[in-house]
């Protein structure tokens, strides 16, 4: 049992980490990912909304007709993140702004209709929590990595916009590498995105078959 | 078994293509510095030298035969084009990042040489050029109008601090003889174009024909090194034909609308990057369509583009924009025009 949970987590961040290996919930991931902190907003928000439904959909399993499944998973689905919606609208208003459509289309993300359908609708609550949790870890790991990276390469800070989430405190993490008068565009536009997923699926492989 | 007259044939290496091309370069390359300054001879120099650097950086990693691969001069011709096609100031480290970036990222990761499916240079010039957009568009006025042209030493001192020991910038020496400073002709009339001005009003300056001139001298040299090619047989006449033609008659169409809004057909053959494009960058074998039919379509679509970007997009050149959309296609285009093998039927083909 305890082995089993494990290896649930471990599915989750790393053999089968949703942004690496299944290679799912693209959109957000390349376009939000700018900044550290914008990687990790839209990487919680998301692991919220994945942990909510996957426990949802797994307390209702028997009961969801088979043939109708898809559309009551995303009505599951959409309830949770009108929730971060509203939540982050109340209490995160900047970030809000700076996210924008990619909160709402959280509801089109793939990992998590792919985890209620793949995982939650067959298995316990308990276990559906688990698999939420670490999905949603390995993504927000992803999406932080990549975002920390552009945002070094782009313009060359880190923690650039932490008061954001944190409060105003948090505006002393920011850490400014080098000075330039002109960002590295290419960075932060959506094309470094892409080479810089594909650069950490690289990585990612190379790490898996040196094993 | 001997080969007898009909199958003999001398092929040339892809060694001595890569270096008859460079070689047809030079005329162009020679009237670009006569009218830019020692920049453009600096930015060859250091083109090359990042190119064949970074070639040798990735054979080592991968474990292959540096000096047999190195040799076949294809990152050399990489560094030439890019030296050309970057403004002659720019800082050395973002000629330094686009020619990497060309050579490892659009070459090598897809396999090197004949693998990849964008022509390298354009994709390194692409990087740069949205990437630093202000530093990517500061070219110099030419020789002829410039009010204050940098020599040597201040051309190798904008590169490498960017501001010569007198602290100047690059922005000084973009002045002309009026106080104001001058980009590009492209760059310039589409600014003024977006003012409202009329055609025959913004050409009525001395400045700008001056300029103009000197466009059109370096446009001419690249003609005649890519005639060069097409004599010698490196090129075949089906891309450059096609897209000059393209060219000629979308903006030929533009023009009979509204000839006070738009540039005149003969203006965009001779201006910007449209020589050294068509005869060297869109005749790449690796990246253009193969077959004839292909090529066609593939040399008027580009031709189509340029005019179409240059007209109404954000940018005031669109070579490097078009053939890269079209590299994309060329395999699409290669298979739907495979032409008919000699002694098969056209639907006994389809159904292979």
């Amino acid at each position: 049992m305890k082995n089993e949970q494990t290896q649930i987590i471990k599915q989750g961040i790393w053999s089968n980490n949703p942004a690496l290996v299944q290679l799912l919930g693209l959109c957000p991931l390349l376009a939000v990912t700018g900044t550290l902190i914008n990687g990790l907003v839209l990487g919680l928000a998301t692991t919220f909304v994945l942990v909510g439904s996957n426990v949802t959909v797994s307390v209702l399993r028997h009961h969801i007709p088979q043939e109708i499944r898809i559309p009551v998973f995303v009505m599951l689905i959409a309830s949770f993140v009108t929730n971060v919606q509203l939540l982050m609208n109340a209490f995160a208003y900047e970030l809000y702004l700076i996210l924008g459509i990619f909160i709402p289309l959280i509801v089109t993300n793939c990992v998590i209709i792919g985890r209620a359908e793949v995982f939650a609708s067959r298995h316990s609550p308990l276990r559906s929590l688990i698999d939420g949790v670490s999905q949603g870890i390995g993504f927000t790991i992803v999406l932080v990595i990549l975002g920390g990276a552009r945002e070094i390469i782009g313009q060359g800070t880190i923690l650039d916009g932490a008061h954001l989430l944190l409060g105003e405190w948090a505006k002393n993490l920011k850490v400014s590498f080098y000075l330039t008068e002109q960002k590295f565009l290419f960075a932060i536009l959506p094309p470094g995105a892409f080479i810089g997923l594909g650069l950490l699926v690289a990585l990612k492989n190379r790490l898996t078959s040196k094993n | 078994m001997a080969l007898s007259s009909p199958f003999f044939h001398q092929s040339l290496s892809t060694q001595q293509i890569m270096l008859i091309t460079c070689l047809a370069l030079i005329p162009g390359a020679l009237a670009q510095s006569y009218f830019f300054g020692y920049g453009v001879l600096i930015n060859l120099c250091l083109c090359i030298t990042y190119a064949i650097s970074a070639e040798a950086l990735v054979l080592l990693l991968r474990k292959r035969k540096i000096k047999q691969v190195v040799s076949d001069n294809s990152a050399l011709l990489t560094g030439v084009l890019l030296g050309l096609a970057l403004p002659q100031t720019l800082p050395f480290w973002m000629s330094f990042i686009g020619v990497w970036f060309a050579i490892i990222i659009a070459k090598q990761l897809y396999g090197g040489l004949g693998l990849n499916p964008f022509n390298p240079a354009m994709t390194g010039y692409i990087l740069l050029l949205i990437s630093f957009p202000v530093e990517m568009t500061a070219w110099l006025p030419a020789r002829t109008i410039a009010s204050h042209f940098p020599d040597f030493t201040e051309t190798l001192q904008l590169i490498f601090f960017e501001k010569t020991a007198e602290g100047m910038t690059i922005e000084y020496f973009r002045l002309i003889t009026d106080g104001f400073t001058m980009a590009t002709p492209l760059d310039y009339i589409k600014t003024e174009f977006t003012q409202s001005k009329m055609r025959s009003e913004i050409l009525s300056n001395q400045y700008l024909t001056d300029n103009i001139y000197a466009w059109t001298v370096i446009n001419s040299c690249y003609l005649l090194g890519g005639i060069f090619l097409l004599l010698r047989k490196i090129i075949r006449p089906h891309i450059p034909l096609s897209v000059l033609s393209s060219l000629f008659i979308t903006s030929f169409i533009l023009y009979q609308f509204d000839s006070e809004a738009t540039n005149a057909p003969l203006f965009h053959l001779f201006s910007g990057a449209t020589m050294l494009g068509v005869w060297f960058i869109a005749t790449d074998p690796v990246t253009a369509a193969t077959t004839p039919r292909g090529r066609i379509i593939y040399g008027l679509c580009i031709g189509f583009l340029v005019i179409i970007i240059r007209t109404y997009g954000g940018y005031p050149d669109a070579i490097a924009f078009s053939i890269l959309l079209l590299n994309l296609a060329a395999p699409t285009l290669d298979h739907y025009t495979r032409p008919v093998i000699y002694g098969h039927q056209k639907e006994e083909q389809a159904n292979e």
